[in-house]
């Protein structure tokens, strides 16, 4: 079996056992199997990292099988310098939130530990899939976990989040799943999206499917204004399933882009990048407006997340190197910043039970230690240089100025804003004289938490300092796909 | 003397007939209240109907019998296996639910069962009008009064009365039309019947007078809009055994009926049929699942979610035949016929949960009232959820795959004519994902209310088929290959043998 199959059905299979057998009677026996999944999931990945090569655009790690004949739908994966580290950064994703749920979560542990390792899988299998039907079956597959999750264990207003984020997200996707469909006729029959990338398509076919797919992916990212989704579920979701959402499953949507609109719509892509140029600017710029001025702290990091999103589709639609490659690694920077933005209000949200920023005040002097890993993951969110958050942010901003200046300089503003949002509420939050009871009776953080946020500091650190593995594994593919995008298929 | 060749065309039909006059009979001796030997001289029947049906169609021949009026040929064949299979699972589901509302005094459950199934076999391997018509009225006679069983019960034979006295017209319907079909033919028999349209020597008008009783009365039976209004009130009021028993095994004899008539028979008259089925489907798909989202009662919101299902297959139904030439004629009926197995398939387990959870002396109807399955049982939670999700669409379950192929059967028409449709439905369908996933909230997300016992206490009949149900529901999602190929090839000996 594959590396790629093994790092897809290993936490599967793992959910699985532990949805038929788990009980809340053996509670421990599910949080170490649970453990031991998430574990054995991140080990897999770690050989892709020592095979990948990273002079060459082509797949590597590929399998291939007939999967529905009569579709012509393969099992086909495999990964290139685009998709490579999203896998790992799953996996590491998966394990953090394990722990982070060990103690929290009392009731029914085995299912939300199942429905974390098959989500896991599941999403390791979009980043992987090369076959259109397949990255659809996974990509909807998440779904179900996501909404049983934020059903099942989220805050007071946990079923209308639950029920908007599927609704709105299957709307987006049952449009891609007509796009598909005909592509799948007009290609003669195949689901290949090597095949696909090449197919020659006219202009109204393509501009058809860029907003079909733009459907799916823009509400999935998100792009303003569909966009208004993930403050409501961020906000009732656990505090795990906030970290993996925000971490790994608006990356689907983002990768969406970069796999389907832009190398088979390539000349649609052109014509409405300045639509995308649009919406990801007024994510920027007027979203990170609206993070000034919420009141919860999870809303504040969720509408952050789309402004970060922001810059990433605006990465993708100006066309260059800068731009993709900082995109990308703005993607998996997010991911480690984002879940740990969250993860840190979790910590809090443990002890307080409560998100509004009024009920914190001068955190830093009962739980010191917390307030440092808070600090640097708030700088993080900033784009302070040193952190994972910085890279993504500056290549883009060059790209951009590369692209125009005054996109450039609109894109910049967004550090302004981020570190205005983000410093206020950790100045209102942590800093200045203890405010209430509820903080004075804060303990710091023990030991299973100490742990979670140090692998995340070390990550978003290791980042921040030392990028080029990171950018390095890109780069080749980025240049593939801006090259095959530059060509048009009109003629 | 009869040959040979059509004994072994109506075999499983004898086996049938055989068996349900012996059960009747055994049953008189039977005194258990469950009625134990009853059902397993049931069970086995159907299993060996099943086996000997099963091993017809991989042999994967087409046989005619008793001057062609019957056909064993593969679509047929595995259409009457599973319907044997359906059938298994809604005695297996049945017998306790009916058990305990008194349905169990005489064996008639199982004997009607049994008749209802041979009436539609007879509906499946028909090959000659009157043969399909009778088969057609001995399934709805045995399921009028399988309705009528729980006599006691004003909601059932309420019913029973709206069931017979509709089905009684849509079947009058459905003879008149074939009465006209015969006149303007002069032929009864269904390859006659094309041979004689696609010849062309035949009144066009008196056809397509026929054809619109006919299509009326084939509308009835599936529960499309606007012919549909029987359904929520049969399904609501009739015992939920035998909702079970209504709504799962006869819709794969509706599906053969209509591929009997309208392709082996009317393929010529596509282009009017086809029209028809559009505004059947459209209307079907609306009503259905706009009616269902306002449903607090979960057999009728199942009744509607039926109804918008069908809607569905009518649609994969009117896009064989593209712009007169018929291309895409096996993709889409293929499609069709993985629908109604998968929907059939889903739909046995999800009733199979209702009636586990009816047990307690009250019965599950209400949608309110499977509130924390999941805390109680995860596994029959667990196989309510993967039934709600297929029946919604969603991958990986093997729903999603029989949307798939009916959204592939419109769009793979030459110039995109079906476009509009296929958008369509994916837009109802997301309508649709809403009261599934009500169910699923209701299940997993609502705390169990106080005065419900936490156990659920079960058979291991029941517990053990309704495990397999779940899992073949969701096996089949990921592996869909094997039955999407099946239904194709059958659909492709179909197609081969028109006019023969």
């Amino acid at each position: 079996m594959g590396l790629l199959s093994l790092a897809i059905w290993t936490p599967i299979v793992f959910g699985m056992v532990l949805l038929a057998l788990g009980r809340d009677e053996h509670v421990k026996a599910v949080r170490a199997l649970a453990l031991m999944g998430a574990f054995i999931g991140l080990l897999l990945t770690l050989p892709l990292y020592s095979q990948f090569q990273q002079n060459t655009s082509a797949m590597q790690f590929v399998e291939k099988a007939s999967w529905i004949p009569h579709f012509n739908v393969h099992y086909h994966l495999g990964l290139d310098g685009i998709s490579f580290w999203f896998v790992p950064l799953t996996a590491f994703i998966t394990v953090i939130v394990v722990i982070a749920g060990w103690q929290v979560i009392e009731q029914r542990v085995n299912q939300y530990m199942g429905a974390f390792l098959i989500l896991s899988g599941l999403m390791i299998g979009v980043f992987s899939a090369l076959d259109a039907m397949l990255f659809f079956v996974f990509f909807e597959a998440t779904l179900i976990p996501m909404y049983l999750i934020i059903g099942i264990w989220g805050g007071p207003n946990k079923i209308y989040a639950a029920f908007k984020f599927f609704l709105y997200t299957l709307l987006g996707s049952l449009l891609m799943l007509v796009a598909l469909v005909y592509l799948y006729n007009k290609s003669g029959g195949s689901f290949d999206l090597a095949a696909w990338h090449k197919l020659p398509l006219g202009m109204t076919a393509q501009t058809l499917l860029f907003f079909a797919f733009f459907a799916a992916f823009a509400v999935k990212v998100p792009m303003w204004p569909v966009h208004t989704w993930l403050p409501d579920v961020h906000v009732e979701a656990p505090t795990g399933g906030s970290a993996v959402l925000a971490a790994i499953m608006l990356k689907l949507g983002a990768y969406g882009f970069l796999r389907f609109s832009m190398p088979i719509a390539p000349d649609a892509s052109r014509e409405w990048a300045w639509l995308m140029i649009a919406l990801s600017l007024i994510a920027v710029i007027y979203v990170g407006l609206v993070a000034m001025v919420q009141q919860d702290m999870k809303k504040l990091v969720a509408y952050s997340s789309v402004a970060h999103m922001g810059f990433v589709t605006l990465g993708f639609f100006i066309f260059n190197d800068l731009g993709v490659a900082g995109a990308l690694v703005q993607m998996i920077a997010h991911g480690f910043v984002s879940g740990a933005m969250f993860l840190s209000i979790g910590v809090l949200y443990d002890r307080v039970h409560s998100r509004e920023i009024a009920s914190y005040g001068g955190v830093i002097n009962t739980m010191p230690r917390f307030a440092a890993f808070a600090l640097l993951f708030a700088m993080a969110n900033c784009g302070l240089p040193g952190t994972a958050g910085f890279v993504g942010e500056w290549m883009v901003i060059l790209g951009a100025v590369k692209y125009n200046f005054w996109i450039g300089l609109a894109a910049a503003t967004a550090l302004i804003f981020g570190a205005a949002y983000t410093l206020w509420m950790f100045k209102r939050v942590y800093l200045g004289e203890v405010a209430n009871d509820d903080v004075k009776n804060l303990s710091d953080i023990n030991a299973r938490e100490f742990l979670m946020l140090s692998l995340l500091a070390a990550a978003v650190l290791y980042m921040g300092i030392f990028p080029k593995p990171f950018t390095d594994v890109m780069d080749v593919s980025v240049a593939d796909l801006l090259k095959h995008v530059a060509l048009s298929k009109l003629n | 003397m009869i040959d040979t060749l059509s004994w072994f065309v109506v075999y499983p039909e004898i086996i049938l007939l055989v068996m349900a006059c012996v059960i009747a009979i055994v049953d008189l001796g039977v005194s258990s209240p469950r009625r134990g030997l009853t059902y397993v001289l049931t069970l086995l029947t159907l299993a060996w109907v099943a086996i000997v049906t099963g091993s017809h169609a991989l042999a994967g021949e087409t046989v005619y019998g008793f001057g062609k009026m019957v056909v064993s040929e593969p679509m047929g064949n595995w259409l009457k296996c599973f319907a044997a299979l359906a059938l298994m699972a809604t005695v297996v589901y049945g017998r306790p639910y009916a058990a305990d509302r008194d349905m169990l005094r005489g064996g008639e459950f199982f004997t009607l069962g049994l008749t209802s199934l041979l009436g539609a076999f007879l509906m499946i391997s028909g090959h000659h009008f009157l043969v399909l018509y009778m088969g057609l009225e001995l399934m709805t006679l045995s399921s009028y009064a399988m309705v009528a069983l729980r006599r006691d019960h004003a909601n059932s034979t309420e019913a029973a009365m709206k069931y017979f006295v509709l089905g009684a017209l849509a079947s009058g319907f459905l003879l008149y039309g074939l009465s006209m079909i015969y006149g303007a033919t002069g032929s009864l028999d269904v390859s006659e019947v094309f041979k004689a349209i696609a010849s062309r020597e035949v009144k066009h008008q008196v056809l397509v007078f026929g054809l619109v009783f006919v299509v009326a009365g084939l509308a009835f039976k599936i529960g499309a809009v606007p012919f549909h209004m029987w359904l929520p009130d049969v399904y609501h009021g009739a015992p939920t055994a035998v909702t079970l028993a209504i709504g799962a095994a006869p819709q794969l004899a509706a599906f053969a009926i209509m591929i009997r008539i309208l392709v082996q028979g009317l393929l010529p008259l596509a282009i009017d049929w086809q029209q028809m089925l559009g505004v059947l489907a459209v209307g079907s798909l609306l009503v259905g699942n706009l009616a269902a989202v306002a449903q607090t009662n979960l057999k009728r919101m199942l009744a509607f979610s039926t109804i918008a299902q069908m809607g569905f297959l009518l649609l994969a139904m009117l896009a064989g035949v593209v712009g007169g030439d018929k291309l895409n004629a096996q993709s889409a009926y293929g499609a069709a016929m993985f629908y109604v197995i998968t929907y059939v398939l889903t739909t046995l387990a999800v009733f199979g949960v209702i009636m586990l959870l009816a047990r307690e002396g009250f019965e599950s109807e209400e949608i309110s009232d499977l509130a924390g399955l999941n805390q109680r049982s995860p596994l029959y939670a667990g196989v309510m959820a993967v039934g709600m999700f297929s029946l919604a669409g969603v991958p990986p379950l093997v729903g999603f795959y029989a949307k798939l192929s009916v959204i592939d059967a419109l769009l793979s028409a030459q110039g995109n004519e079906y476009l509009y449709l296929a958008l369509f439905a994916v837009m109802v369908s997301l309508v649709g994902a809403f009261y599934y996933l009500r169910v699923v909230k209701v299940m997993y997300f609502d705390p169990v209310p106080a005065h419900v016992p936490a156990a659920i206490d079960a058979g291991s009949d029941v517990r053990v088929v309704l495990t397999l149900n779940g899992a073949l529901v969701l096996l089949l999602g990921l592996l869909p290959g094997g039955l999407m190929t099946l239904c194709s090839q059958s659909m492709g000996s179909v197609l081969k043998s028109l006019g023969t």
